[in-house]
């Protein structure tokens, strides 16, 4: 009893919980949602396929973001919905750079690591657009960041002007899709990447003890030689860089970009992976690992609502209730309550013995 | 119940998770009474207090109350106002925002229609007869901390209380604005209302009490009438021991007596920040302890401020051990080994949900830089350090600081701050709102420190405690240096005429 209590208090144990109840639900459902099948895809690569992988595959992209949008709500206390329209941006302009003045060329013009870093450069300019208005011009987050949220799909046509390009080079297609050889998709590892330097950043600098402490006391953070301002701006530009990575992904899934389709919601979803997470929206104290988790649980709820054959066009609504249930449960509020009821519980058990 | 009481709690009960922080704890409050709660911090006031506003849940134990004749159940803050149960707070919980009136009424009308005529005429009315200067339209903010208090206070008397409970009212008033409130809690003492006083001013019971009830460790001391128990013996009732004379500590020490002893550390000269103070002189030697004294807001934290580089310093220069360095914000003035202690802990001083231990390593942290963080052990053993040498009371380095009482959160930031070894340490009211015990400890630790070598400026609204520790003062009114004293002229008559400067009530800018 004495464990369990331990363990329901642990912060990654929402997380934890709501995908033992998808997993669960499915296994009763369709156990078949968990079959995976090995064949080769259209350029005769071996590919496993079936629903775990395709909630690896896209639940990656929602993690690294996850990473970035961690950060970002635990220093300033509010989130960045620019995202989507800034993985836009940030994946238009690495087609520009890998295609040049051609939309569709035969070769790419660039080499693609080249592109990225491109790529990152200017997805870290517009985080550090949206960390000047927060950290400087003292704009809550959500306000300043609907100014890219506006703009940006429109900043992303503009650099390619308005048009579609298509790259035809298949070592491209790696990045969102399988290396040769390996069957799992590469999403995944570039993710594992990102929380591999994640986690020495943090174990490594003293960037988690800074942004929970500007997030909890900004004042006192000042008053012990902090500079809050420069801590804000630092995670706005450190979620450029996951979202230029994100870019990468998205465009080499397709080898082309939909300025309006791209990425579209997926800041949603990343912001609803740090509150599932158990953290804070509000700022302050935080724990990535449950943020990556609750990341992956996402995709898996969204996974699970396709499988059940929920209309693409109903999905956000289904989604929503499957939310608010899980949110509702992770408030502190709720957690008290049920904490109690075990109590009682137990009491009545224990009379009846 | 006795035929008086108006609020008897017996046998009250009430435990955290390894604390038991009240046990069998009796309280009775009579109609018109002041009745004064005591202890040091940690002692239970709080949670008795918060019990009987139904903050918290007891374990056991009976609420009575006047007028109803059965035990009353006190689940929710709700509850306890309907009972007529209000508290002031330390911490003004009014909106600032909102007009006088609008405070007065919020959360009290039924329906949704309000008319905003007849409740500004009602909180005028109710004003004038508290004899408070606030007009109902005017907006809080606009008002002194005092009044705002006192606002509170009214919202409480219209809502017909019959117990009133004051937490630490009165350590952020000056001794004019202290000298209102008591006069307002005597008004409301002729008109039978009880009121519970929780301070740690030792004058201020003496001065409005009727009764006084001891706490220490969670369980009851006694009850007493103000005249059977002289202070002396109220002090060593809430520690539980005899008190070492308490102007003695600083004969006690040693002067430090090195080589340098007469170097001037820190040289300030015009200096001036954005807080609106005239330009300033100051000097501190090594080992020496030296303090700012003057009425609430006449500049005292400004001017430390100013020298940390907490506000934007507008003007003069700083020599530190005779070379001009340049002080703009609080890590210049870290790097040159200065501490600041700041005088709201609350706001400035703690982060509220980190643990002890990232709260005491967080000054030095940040001097060492970004990318070298502590290892686990490291941290840990400099907080184990601390929390033993200062005899931190903590359930462990993980706990959060705000679980922590505010004498031991109080504890932590010192220790913050000589984790960093500083050579100037400034401490801005560093026992305000802690208990007597604590306070001397801190005292002690000052001029232990200054044994030693280090140089502390101590700020304080009690004049005996500078006068205690202190052996040169700078006198400010109207946010400027108006003397210094030091040698023969530190007593309190010589201090208090400084501060008024022969005019009468100006100080109280």
């Amino acid at each position: 009893m004495q464990m369990l209590k331990k363990i329901t208090k642990q912060q990654i144990f929402i997380p934890v919980a709501a995908l033992l109840i998808l997993a669960v639900f499915n296994l009763i459902a369709d156990p078949s949602f968990y079959k995976i099948t090995f064949g080769y895809n259209s350029a005769g690569n071996p590919v496993m396929t079936g629903n775990l992988i395709t909630i690896l595959d896209s639940g990656s992209e929602l993690a690294i973001l996850a990473i970035g949008m961690t950060l970002v709500t635990a220093a300033c206390g509010g989130q960045d919905i620019s995202v989507g329209a800034a993985v836009a941006i940030s994946g238009s302009m690495l087609l520009r750079v890998l295609c040049g003045s051609n939309t569709r060329p035969e070769t790419l013009q660039a080499p693609i690591i080249v592109a990225f870093l491109v790529s990152c450069v200017v997805a870290m300019f517009f985080g550090a657009f949206n960390g000047v208005l927060v950290a400087y011009f003292k704009i809550q987050p959500m306000v300043a960041t609907l100014i890219l949220f506006t703009a940006g799909r429109s900043i992303a046509a503009w650099i390619n002007n308005n048009e579609l390009p298509v790259i035809s080079e298949p070592s491209f297609g790696y990045y969102g899709g399988y290396i040769p050889g390996i069957p799992i998709p590469t999403p995944f590892f570039i993710a594992v990447i990102c929380i591999i330097v994640a986690v020495l950043l943090l174990k490594f600098t003293n960037l988690g003890l800074y942004t929970q402490a500007v997030g909890i006391n900004e004042s006192s953070s000042r008053l012990n030689g902090l500079n809050p301002a420069f801590i804000k701006f630092l995670t706005f530009v450190l979620l450029g860089l996951c979202v230029a990575v994100v870019g990468l992904i998205k465009v080499s899934r397709f080898s082309t970009i939909n300025y309006s389709v791209i990425a579209k919601d997926i800041e949603m979803d990343a912001i609803l992976a740090v509150a599932l997470g158990g953290n804070a929206l509000s700022g302050g104290k935080f724990n990535l690992a449950a943020s990556i988790l609750g990341a992956y649980v996402i995709q898996f709820l969204t996974t699970t609502l396709y499988k059940v054959k929920v209309q693409s066009d109903a999905l956000p609504a289904y989604k929503a209730v499957v939310v608010i249930l899980l949110v509702v449960m992770s408030a502190p509020i709720v957690r008290q309550w049920l904490a109690g009821l075990g109590k009682k519980l137990k009491k009545q058990v224990k009379e009846a013995v | 119940m006795k035929e008086k009481s108006v609020l008897e709690m017996r046998n009250i009960h009430k435990s955290f998770p390894g604390v038991k922080a009240l046990q069998g704890v009796d309280f009775s409050l009579c109609e018109g009474e002041i009745h004064a709660l005591m202890g040091e911090n940690g002692a239970g006031k709080s949670t008795l207090i918060k019990v009987l506003t139904g903050v918290y849940e007891k374990d056991e134990g009976q609420i009575w109350l006047k007028g109803i004749d059965k035990a009353v159940a006190i689940r929710s803050p709700q509850d306890a106002q309907r009972l007529g149960i209000s508290t002031v707070y330390q911490e003004i919980t009014l909106c600032p925002n909102l007009s006088v009136a609008e405070n007065m009424y919020i959360g009290r009308t039924k329906g949704l229609g309000q008319n905003w005529k007849k409740m500004n005429a009602d909180a005028n009315r109710i004003l004038r007869s508290l004899d408070i200067p606030a007009r109902a339209d005017q907006q809080l903010s606009s008002c002194s901390i005092a009044i705002q208090q006192m606002v509170a206070i009214a919202r409480a008397v219209d809502m017909d209380c019959k117990v009133l409970i004051l937490d630490e009212p009165t350590s952020s008033l000056d001794e004019q604005e202290v000298a209102k409130l008591f006069g307002l809690m005597r008004d409301l003492k002729a008109r039978g209302v009880g009121i519970i006083f929780v301070t740690h001013f030792l004058d201020q019971v003496y001065e409005v009490c009727d009764k006084i009830t001891v706490l220490r460790d969670g369980k009851l001391v006694g009850e007493y009438e103000i005249k059977d128990l002289p202070r002396v013996q109220l002090v060593s009732k809430m520690l539980g021991k005899e008190l070492d004379d308490m102007s003695e500590i600083r004969s006690e020490s040693q002067v430090y007596h090195g080589k340098d002893a007469d170097s001037v550390v820190l040289e300030a000269e015009g200096l001036q920040s954005d807080a609106g103070i005239k330009p300033f002189d100051f000097h501190i030697r090594k080992g020496e302890v030296n303090g700012f004294t003057g009425l609430l807001g006449s500049g005292r934290s400004e001017c430390v401020r100013a020298i940390f580089g907490a506000d934007r310093v507008i003007g003069g220069t700083v020599k530190k051990n005779g070379k001009t360095v340049k002080i703009a914000k609080p890590i210049d003035a870290m790097k040159n080994g200065i501490a600041y202690l700041p005088e709201d802990r609350k706001v400035d001083g703690i982060v509220g949900d980190l643990s002890v231990r990232e709260n005491i390593i967080l000054a030095l942290q940040v001097l060492k830089g970004f990318f070298r963080p502590f290892s686990k052990a490291e941290a840990n053993k400099f907080a184990d350090e601390y929390i033993k040498l200062l005899e931190i009371k903590t359930a462990s380095a993980d706990t959060p600081i705000k679980s922590l009482s505010g004498g031991n959160q109080q504890k932590v930031i010192l220790a913050r701050w000589l984790l960093a070894h500083p050579e100037y340490l400034i401490l801005d009211e560093p026992t305000r709102g802690i208990d007597v015990g604590t306070k001397i400890e801190i005292q002690k630790l000052v001029l232990k420190l200054a044994s030693e070598g280090m140089s502390v400026t101590f700020i304080s609204s009690e004049t005996d405690e500078m006068l205690r520790t202190c052996s040169r003062l700078i006198v400010m009114r109207d946010r400027k240096v108006v003397g210094e004293l030091s040698g023969d002229d530190l007593t309190q008559n010589k201090i208090m005429n400084t501060i008024a400067g022969g005019e009468e009530n100006n100080a109280d800018a």
